[in-house]
């Protein structure tokens, strides 16, 4: 634990909070947004309640960084057709409730299909070794997660086990939301875990091509404030670079023998990100040569079947794909804390914790904390 | 597809003491034991919503109260569900401000094929408590349901107390001072590390215990300062100081460097993202204090065992009204009250 005290000290924290303010206000323009891909990041703002502190002209954006908020409804669709025809389905927890094109897992579950919760591919691979039933992991989230599931695939699975994969790979989202017409981000926040597999030098043809800067962050809240300060002194210099604020996990070329394994077995392909757009080279599915543990083609796949329900009035007013995208906030949408909570979500962004719209309603949204302070 | 309502059944979300179970009350038991006036003169009714009732007898209270207990497992570290039976009962006589127990009284259901041995293991632990805090059981029932009727064990407990003051978890100032008697989330922490199998090397124990003579020091000490009382069980101390806040119509500004958890707790918390502060206590209250009784408060309860770890964690306002705000040191953030039932994060 020491490890992590020395990255919560409040006193630094405060030094760093000045120095924030300091370069936000000599950018020249005002509000200086910013944008971070990663879950994680959001919980750790929330839970340090960083953001009462922030400059009130920088904008920290939360953009599509929940793996499970941006799978697809045509994903989920695949994993619930697969349970209702008697598939055993094993997925991560919040996987379970995020609703389909005609609802989710745990409504399958409802009706009788066999839905477990993992909280890693290990337990379904010990799952599928204590049944004789055909069980399929639906694979879901970055490459944080997808280098374990690629790991488990080149060690061989039981034979009664395939991979649905839904895996997503973050760097050419990051590409999708610096085009977006709309977008106000001037920098990104690029997530430490992540990079620790990937290496940081892969954000270097983007900062080339865009113009953006990007920095590596870690977690606990002094990694996010420094980071912060050095992103907003890099927008405020207009510098193209990709500083590393991460480096006692974070490498130039990252964890070599991780990718050569996660490139072994997938490969990248363009598909859509539920509420954000298609994303080329986004989807990381399984190589050819893995089709004999496929679920995609061991099974067949009947998800139209699913499409003759039309989605609900509720579902057409989410915004789901907006607060993604970071050109809205959960307070934007009508139904937030209202119709849509996290006991019964209308969009992914309330399911999962590493959504903006559930974290946002976990730690009681954000009003106005600024100057609030214990007397204590 | 048929899709159930919301709300046509009873989820376990609805017993775990968060914003469900409070919702739950106030729909449905709330409207049938309504009484007319809604606020009787000389009681203190379910209404309240309070840790017990009461009756004005004479120049006292009488004050009640009752609770069924049921835990799994049944045994964990540092306590049992019969220790919990009788402490949980105890205490909430205690944060009622009656903290000299005239008697309990123990309703046991239990499942057939329950092992004796066990059975005696847990009376065995109640007649031990009792004699720690000086409470006697007055009368009692046994029923036997059919296997799988029932999980186990559950054990209801009453208990009556008298006093000449009632504390309530409403009288709340600004300025006042909140209190915790001693480090929070033991009890929850170490009973979801054992029933969810997280193998960790760490030494949790629950907190269990009657803890009506550290309240009764506390009480002395004030000398009337003590405007409230509340002991965080389920939901923790962020669902009790809620309810203290919107009942007493201020807001609350707890210092996170100020609450005592233990270093277990403290990484477990981490490991599983659950906050200590949602976390259940068993053997803990928060005490709301004149901000000039405090230092008395905290030293009557720092002189006993139990409050060795009493700490001053939080200061009333007058603004943000029945809002909890916890200041981390690095900025400060809202405590939404918990909803249900926690669950360690799965990734």
């Amino acid at each position: 634990m020491t490890n992590a005290l020395e990255f919560r000290d409040p006193h630094r924290a405060a030094d760093l909070n000045a120095a924030l303010a300091r370069a936000t206000a000599q950018v020249g323009h005002a509000p200086v947004s910013l944008m971070h891909v990663c879950g994680s990041h959001e919980q750790a703002i929330a839970k340090f309640g960083l953001r009462a502190t922030f400059p009130r002209d920088l904008n920290v954006i939360m953009g599509p960084g929940c793996p499970v908020c941006i799978t697809d409804q045509p994903e989920i669709d695949e994993a619930v057709a697969l349970a209702l025809k008697g598939v055993r389905v094993a997925t991560y927890g919040d996987m379970v409730r995020v609703p389909g094109t005609a609802g989710s897992l745990a409504d399958a579950q409802a009706r009788g299909a066999h839905v477990d919760t993992v909280y890693s591919v290990a337990q379904a691979i010990d799952l599928a070794r204590r049944t004789a039933e055909e069980v399929v992991f639906f694979a879901t989230g970055f490459e944080t997660t997808a280098v374990a599931t690629a790991a488990v695939i080149l060690a061989g699975l039981p034979g009664n086990l395939s991979i649905l994969s839904a895996h997503k790979y973050i760097p050419p989202v990051m590409e999708i939301v610096a085009e977006m017409p709309d977008t106000r981000v001037e920098g990104f926040l690029a997530a430490g875990h992540a990079a620790t597999i990937t290496g940081w030098g892969i954000f270097e043809p983007f900062v080339r091509r865009y113009g953006l800067p990007v920095v590596v962050a870690g977690f606990e809240p002094l990694d996010i404030l420094a980071a912060l300060v050095r992103l907003v002194e890099l927008v405020r210099g207009r510098e193209r670079a990709v500083v590393n604020m991460f480096p006692r996990c974070v490498t130039r070329d990252g964890n070599l023998n991780a990718q050569r394994q996660l490139w072994r077995v997938f490969r990248p392909i363009g598909g859509r990100w539920r509420g954000i757009a298609h994303v080329p080279n986004g989807n990381l599915r399984l190589r050819d040569e893995w089709a004999e543990v496929d679920a995609r083609r061991r099974f067949t796949i009947d998800v139209a079947s699913l499409w003759t329900q039309a989605p609900s009035t509720l579902v057409r007013q989410c915004i789901c794909g907006n607060i993604m995208a970071g050109i809205a906030s959960p307070g934007d949408c009508p139904l937030f804390a209202t119709e849509c909570v996290p006991d019964a979500p209308v969009g992914a962004c309330m399911v999962s914790s590493e959504g903006t719209c559930r974290i946002w309603h976990q730690y009681g949204g954000v009003p106005n904390l600024r100057g609030a302070a214990c007397p204590l | 597809m048929s899709v159930v309502a919301s709300g046509d059944r009873i989820l376990l979300k609805h017993g775990s003491g968060g914003r469900a179970m409070r919702r739950l009350i106030e729909e449905s038991f709330l409207r049938a034991f309504a009484t007319e006036p809604e606020i009787p003169a000389g009681v203190i009714g379910v209404a309240a919503m309070d840790d017990g009732g009461a009756v004005h007898i004479g120049d006292r209270w009488l004050v009640m109260t009752t609770d069924s207990h049921v835990v799994q497992p049944l045994f964990f570290p540092g306590g049992d569900i019969g220790r919990l039976a009788v402490s949980g009962t105890v205490n909430d006589l205690a944060m009622m401000g009656a903290t000299d127990v005239l008697g309990l009284t123990c309703s046991v259901i239990i499942e057939d094929g329950f092992p004796r041995a066990d059975l005696e293991r847990v009376l065995e632990s109640m007649r031990r408590t009792c004699l720690e805090t000086s409470a006697i059981v007055l009368t009692g029932d046994t029923k036997v349901m059919g296997k799988g009727d029932i999980d186990g064990l559950v054990i209801n407990t009453t208990g009556v107390a008298l006093t000449s003051h009632v504390v309530r978890d409403r009288g709340l100032r600004p300025g006042d001072r909140i209190i915790v008697t001693g480090t929070i989330g033991d009890h929850g922490m170490a009973v979801m590390a054992m029933r969810h199998g997280l193998d960790l090397d760490a030494d949790l124990r629950s907190d269990v215990a009657p803890i009506n003579a550290l309240i009764r020091l506390a009480l002395n000490a004030a000398d009337g300062g003590i405007t409230a009382m509340k002991d965080p069980t389920r939901g923790g101390v962020a669902t009790a100081l809620h309810e203290m806040a919107a009942k007493s119509g201020v807001g609350i500004l707890v210092d996170e460097a100020s609450l005592p958890v233990r270093d277990a707790v403290r990484g477990v918390s981490e490991l599983v993202g659950i906050d200590p502060l949602l976390v259940a206590n068993e053997g803990k209250a928060l005490i709301g204090v004149r901000a000039e009784a405090a230092p008395r408060v905290l030293a009557a309860l720092r002189s006993h065992p139990l409050g060795a770890d009493a700490a001053v964690i939080g200061v009333c306002t007058d603004d943000r009204i029945g809002m909890l705000i916890l200041d981390t040191g690095f900025g400060c953030r809202l405590v939404a009250e918990p909803e249900g039932d926690l669950l360690p994060r799965i990734c």
